[in-house]
C-alpha cells in the first residue's frame, strides 16, 4: 500500500473553510480536497472537483446483473430443468420471457447497487478495515479539513505552505499520512 | 421579464388549432363512412387526457404545499396556470358523458338497458354501476377538484397582494385535504369513466396506472411550457438545477408507469383467466405494433435519454424526449379506451389527429391566457428565496 503524507487545515467553521480555500487559491496553492462533516453547496466547484464516474459504473454494473440472469434464467429454466408452471411455454426463453422480467430486474438492481457501493468504498480507501481516513475525528462533527499535497505545490516549500495555511483562518495545521493507493 | 404577453400571432395559432378541431369534428358528422361514435370516442380521449394533464397541474402544487417543498416556487404560476384547464376540461368530460347517458353514442355499455337486462355480469354489477349514483360520483369529483384548483388560484394571488404566511398555511391544509380526497377519488373516477368501458373486466391495478399516465403527461406539459417560456427570455429565475429536478420527475414516473404498465400486465399474462386476459387480448392481438410500440416508447426513451446527468438539465435534449412522451402517453390513453369501444375498427385518422389539435389548441389557449393574467413569479411566497437558491449537483 502506497501512503503519502499531506498538510491539512482544521477550521472550526464552513464559511471560514470557504474563504480560506478561496484565499490559498489565489495564492495559487492547489487545494486537493476537504474534509466536512456535512455537505456544503458549491464547495465542489470551488475545489474544482471532476464529476464523479461512479453512475457510468452503475450502468455497467447494471448491464452486467442483467447479462448473468438472463444466462442463469436460461440455463436454469430453459435448458436444464424445463418446468411447466401454469401450462407456459416452458421451452423458449423469449416468449416466457414476462415471467423472468421481475427477477432480471432485481438482479440489475443487486447488481448494480452492490457494485456501487463497493467500488465507492474501494476507489475512497474507505472499506472495512481499512484505517479512517479523515485527518481529524472531529472532521465528523464540528470541524472541517482541507488537504494540500507538497508534491502537487512545489512552487512553495513546506515552511511557506504551512504559514500560508495558517495565515488562512485555521484552527490548526498538521501533518498526517494516509493511505493513497491499494498498490 | 416577468408579465407574460399572449400575442395576437400565438393566439391565431390557436384559434386555428381549435379549427381544425371543429373542421375534424364536421368532417366526421358529414362523412358517412364515419360514424358519430368515432368523434364521441375522441372526444372522450382528449377529454380525459387534457383534462388529466391539467388536475396534475392541482395535484403536484398539492404536493409541493404539502411536503413544503421549495424548489418549485418559483414554478409556480406555470402549474398553475395548467391546472386552470381543469374547469373546461370537466366541461368537455362532462358533453361526453350526458351524450351517453342520452345513448348519443355507445361508449358505455352498461348504460344501455336493453344490454343490461341481458347480460348477468352487469346485472351483477348495478348496485355499483347506475346511472344515478354514476352521476352523483362524476358530479362531486369534478366539482371538487374544479373548486380547489380554483381555490388554490385565488389563494396564490391572494397571497401576492397580502404577504405574510397566512395563505401558505392554509394552502397547506387544504393541500393535505386536496390529497387524501384525490387519492380516493381518482381511482374511482378511473374506474367509473375509463374500466367500465371494458364493463366485464376489472383490475385492481387500473386505477394507479392511469393516474401515473396522467402524472407523467402533466409533468412533460409543464417542463415543455416551462423550456419555452425559457427560450422566450422569461421566468430569468428558474436555473439549471429546477429544470434537473423536473427532468428527476419524468425520468421517476415513466418508470412508475412503466411498472404499473407492467405489473398489471404480468399478473393477467400469467394467470390467463379468460375474464382477464380478455382486456389485453384486443390490444395485442388487434394492435399489436402501435400498442408494443407504445410501451417501449414510453419506458426506453426517458430510460435510455433521461438516465444521465447532463442529459435531463439539457433542455433541448429534455424538449425532444417531452414531446415524444407527450404523445406516446397519447396514445397510451387511446389505447385505454378505443379497444373496448371501436373493438378491432380503431383508426387514427384526420378525425382522431384533427380532434387532439383543436383540444391541445383550445388547451394551449386556456393556458396561455391563465399565464398572461398573473405575473410569472409569484410574489411574497415564504419559500421564494430557498427556491431561488435551488442548487443540486
Amino acid at each position: 500500500m502506497t501512503r503519502e503524507r499531506f498538510i491539512y487545515g482544521l477550521y472550526d467553521d464552513d464559511e471560514k473553510m470557504v474563504a480560506g480555500i478561496k484565499a490559498l487559491q489565489a495564492k495559487g496553492i492547489h487545494v486537493r480536497d476537504a474534509y466536512s462533516p456535512f455537505p456544503i453547496h458549491g464547495l465542489e466547484d470551488v475545489l474544482g472537483m471532476k464529476w464523479t464516474r461512479l453512475a457510468i459504473a452503475a450502468f455497467l454494473y447494471g448491464i452486467t446483473g442483467l447479462m448473468l440472469a438472463i444466462i442463469t434464467i436460461n440455463y436454469m429454466m430453459i435448458i436444464d430443468w424445463p418446468m411447466n408452471i401454469g401450462g407456459k411455454p416452458n421451452f423458449s426463453f423469449t416468449e416466457n420471457v414476462p415471467a423472468f422480467v421481475p427477477i432480471l430486474f432485481e438482479f440489475s438492481v443487486l447488481c448494480a447497487g452492490h457494485g456501487m457501493a463497493i467500488t465507492y468504498l474501494f476507489r475512497n480507501m474507505t472499506l472495512p478495515g481499512l484505517p479512517a481516513r479523515n485527518p481529524h475525528p472531529r472532521t465528523t462533527d464540528d470541524h472541517f479539513a482541507i488537504e494540500i499535497s507538497e508534491k502537487e505545490n512545489t512552487k512553495f516549500s513546506k515552511d511557506d505552505l504551512w504559514k500560508t495555511i495558517d495565515a488562512s483562518g485555521v484552527v490548526k495545521v498538521f501533518e498526517k499520512d494516509r493511505i493513497t493507493k491499494f498498490i | 421579464m416577468d408579465q407574460f404577453t399572449f400575442t395576437d400571432n400565438a393566439k391565431k395559432i390557436f384559434l386555428g388549432m381549435i379549427l381544425i378541431g371543429i373542421l375534424a369534428i364536421v368532417y366526421g358528422v358529414v362523412d358517412s363512412d364515419i360514424s358519430g361514435h368515432r368523434i364521441w370516442v375522441s372526444a372522450l380521449i382528449n377529454g380525459w387526457f387534457f383534462f388529466g394533464i391539467a388536475i396534475i397541474g392541482t395535484f403536484f402544487l398539492a404536493v409541493n404545499s404539502a411536503a413544503q417543498a421549495a424548489w418549485g416556487v418559483v414554478m409556480q404560476r406555470v402549474f398553475e396556470a395548467v391546472s386552470l384547464f381543469v374547469p373546461i376540461g370537466a366541461l368537455l368530460l362532462i358533453l361526453v358523458f350526458l351524450a351517453s347517458t342520452f345513448h348519443l353514442n355507445h361508449i358505455y355499455h352498461w348504460m344501455d338497458p336493453e344490454a343490461a337486462a341481458h347480460d348477468p355480469i352487469i346485472a351483477g354489477k348495478r348496485a355499483y354501476l347506475n346511472l344515478p349514483f354514476w352521476w352523483t360520483r362524476a358530479l362531486i369529483f369534478l366539482g371538487v377538484w374544479t373548486g380547489i384548483t380554483l381555490w388554490f388560484r385565488k389563494k396564490s394571488l391572494r397571497e401576492d397582494a397580502e404577504g405574510g404566511t397566512k395563505w401558505y398555511k392554509k394552502s397547506m391544509m387544504m393541500s393535505a385535504i386536496f390529497l387524501v380526497f384525490f387519492g380516493f377519488t381518482s381511482m374511482v373516477a378511473s374506474w367509473d369513466w375509463l374500466m367500465s368501458i371494458d364493463v366485464h373486466w376489472f383490475s385492481t391495478l387500473y386505477g394507479w396506472y392511469v393516474f401515473s399516465g396522467i402524472w407523467i403527461s402533466g409533468m412533460v406539459t409543464v417542463i415543455l411550457l416551462i423550456n419555452w417560456l425559457k427560450s422566450r427570455g422569461y421566468l430569468p429565475n428558474v436555473n439549471a438545477s429546477h429544470i434537473h429536478d423536473m427532468g428527476k420527475w419524468i425520468f421517476a414516473i415513466s418508470f412508475l408507469w412503466t411498472y404499473l404498465f407492467f405489473s398489471q400486465f404480468m399478473l393477467i399474462w400469467y394467470s390467463n383467466i379468460p375474464e382477464e386476459v380478455a382486456y389485453f387480448i384486443p390490444r395485442m392481438q388487434d394492435y399489436t405494433i402501435p400498442f408494443w410500440g407504445m410501451v417501449m416508447v414510453n419506458f426506453v426513451v426517458p430510460m435510455l435519454f433521461l438516465m444521465s446527468k447532463t442529459t435531463k438539465r439539457n433542455r433541448k435534449l429534455l424538449s425532444i424526449v417531452s414531446v415524444i412522451i407527450f404523445f406516446g402517453h397519447w396514445l397510451d390513453v387511446y389505447f385505454l379506451v378505443t379497444p373496448g369501444t371501436m373493438q378491432n375498427n380503431g383508426s387514427v385518422g384526420f378525425v382522431e389527429l384533427g380532434m387532439m389539435i383543436g383540444y391541445l389548441g383550445l388547451f394551449l389557449f386556456v393556458v396561455f391566457r391563465a399565464l398572461a393574467q398573473a405575473p410569472l413569479t409569484v410574489r411574497n411566497h415564504p419559500l421564494m428565496e430557498e427556491s431561488l437558491h435551488h442548487h443540486i449537483n
